[in-house]
């Protein structure tokens, strides 16, 4: 900052961070909550199927859906328990 | 048949209650048999910035459950012809906004005539927020030049579109509005606010209103008269113009170019 601006006071245009920051993260929340809502069924079906096999926990089964780039992830990770 | 209205916003401290005030007043203005009603329950204000807090008998629970009938619990404006008030509930508890409580009074006020039906939101996305927007056939979304404000904005419209009946049944989605309130044109000039052009840009809405940030407002509130009620100032024009505008009419924004004061206004009478 010159020493005009110190002496006037001069304030910083911040608005244009603003309008950057919430591009950014409205974009990312529109993306998020408009997502497909099946994955909990989805997630419930598959504990249902696999303890009919394995003796699992809710809680060990994850189902994530991932963008990347134009595709979109389906990843299912099971946690089988141990000792088998 | 009634046009229900619902002013919301989720981040509070916005100017949903001015806004619902001053829109219900600007309908009743022209004529149009207007209903106000406060869904904060347990922090009912609406009767406060509608100077009618003195009055209140009975409230909008009160006749969802059936202890009073809504002809005792309506409260006659004093300042306005064709316009009435429903009370929040300060006592019991928002689960009392029952569904199918909130869609009988809805529908009884249709019955009696009213042309338009304002639902004053509480803040948040809880309960008593989407009880006030769920029969909404329009919503005035209000918006201060801000970031959290902008960012509850559009999470809200997202609720709009996905809980309202309208969106639940496939109809016609409700028609939004963008209202940009505590708009200081100055700041917006100089890059320290998001101008009104940026927020539309982000919530991609039609613009409703601008109405600047002013000492009016305050002195509204203070005296229970609504905003739109402070003659000359330039947030009731703000909201007459959008009242204009809501009704299909065209009105150039006001109040939104900064101009700057010239030498002797800022040595004489600049504030």
């Amino acid at each position: 900052m010159s020493w005009l601006s110190l002496i006037f006071g001069e304030k910083k245009p911040t608005a244009s961070v603003a309008k950057e920051r919430l591009q950014l993260i409205i974009a990312h929340e529109r993306a998020s909550l408009s997502g497909p809502d099946f994955l909990p069924d989805l997630q419930r079906d598959l504990v249902a199927v696999i303890s009919k096999y394995f003796p699992v926990n809710p809680d060990d089964i994850k189902v994530g859906l991932e963008k990347q780039g134009n595709y979109e992830v389906l990843e299912v990770n099971i946690v089988l328990p141990e000792g088998r | 048949m009634a046009t229900i209205i619902t002013v919301t916003s989720g981040k509070g401290g916005v100017g949903k209650t001015t806004t619902s005030a001053s829109i219900a007043t600007g309908l009743a203005m022209r004529g149009y048999k207007t209903a106000v009603i406060d869904f904060d329950v347990g922090l009912r204000n609406l009767d406060l910035i509608m100077g009618c807090e003195r009055r209140v008998v009975y409230d909008f629970v009160n006749v969802i459950q059936g202890d009073a009938n809504l002809h005792q619990a309506l409260i006659k404006d004093k300042n306005t012809e064709n316009l009435f008030v429903l009370p929040a509930s300060q006592t019991r508890d928002k689960d009392a906004l029952t569904e199918e409580g909130v869609e009988k009074v809805l529908k009884e006020l249709e019955h009696q005539g009213f042309d338009y039906i304002v639902c004053d939101s509480p803040a948040g996305i809880e309960h008593g927020a989407v009880m006030a927007l769920t029969f909404a056939d329009q919503a005035i979304v209000v918006t201060n030049p801000e970031v959290s404000s902008v960012r509850d904005s559009d999470r809200i419209l997202g609720i709009i579109q996905s809980k309202s009946r309208r969106a639940i049944e496939g109809r016609e989605p409700v028609k939004e509005h963008l209202l940009v309130t505590r708009y200081s044109p100055k700041r917006a000039h100089e890059g320290e606010m998001l101008t009104y052009t940026d927020i539309q840009e982000l919530l991609r809405i039609p613009l409703l209103g601008v109405i600047p940030e002013s000492e009016a407002v305050l002195h509204a509130s203070n005296q229970g008269i609504p905003a739109i009620l402070q003659k000359d100032t330039p947030v009731a024009d703000a909201y007459l113009d959008a009242i204009g505008r809501f009704l299909g009419e065209e009105h150039p924004l006001r109040f939104v170019d900064y101009e700057k004061p010239g030498l002797i206004k800022r040595l004489f009478g600049g504030k």
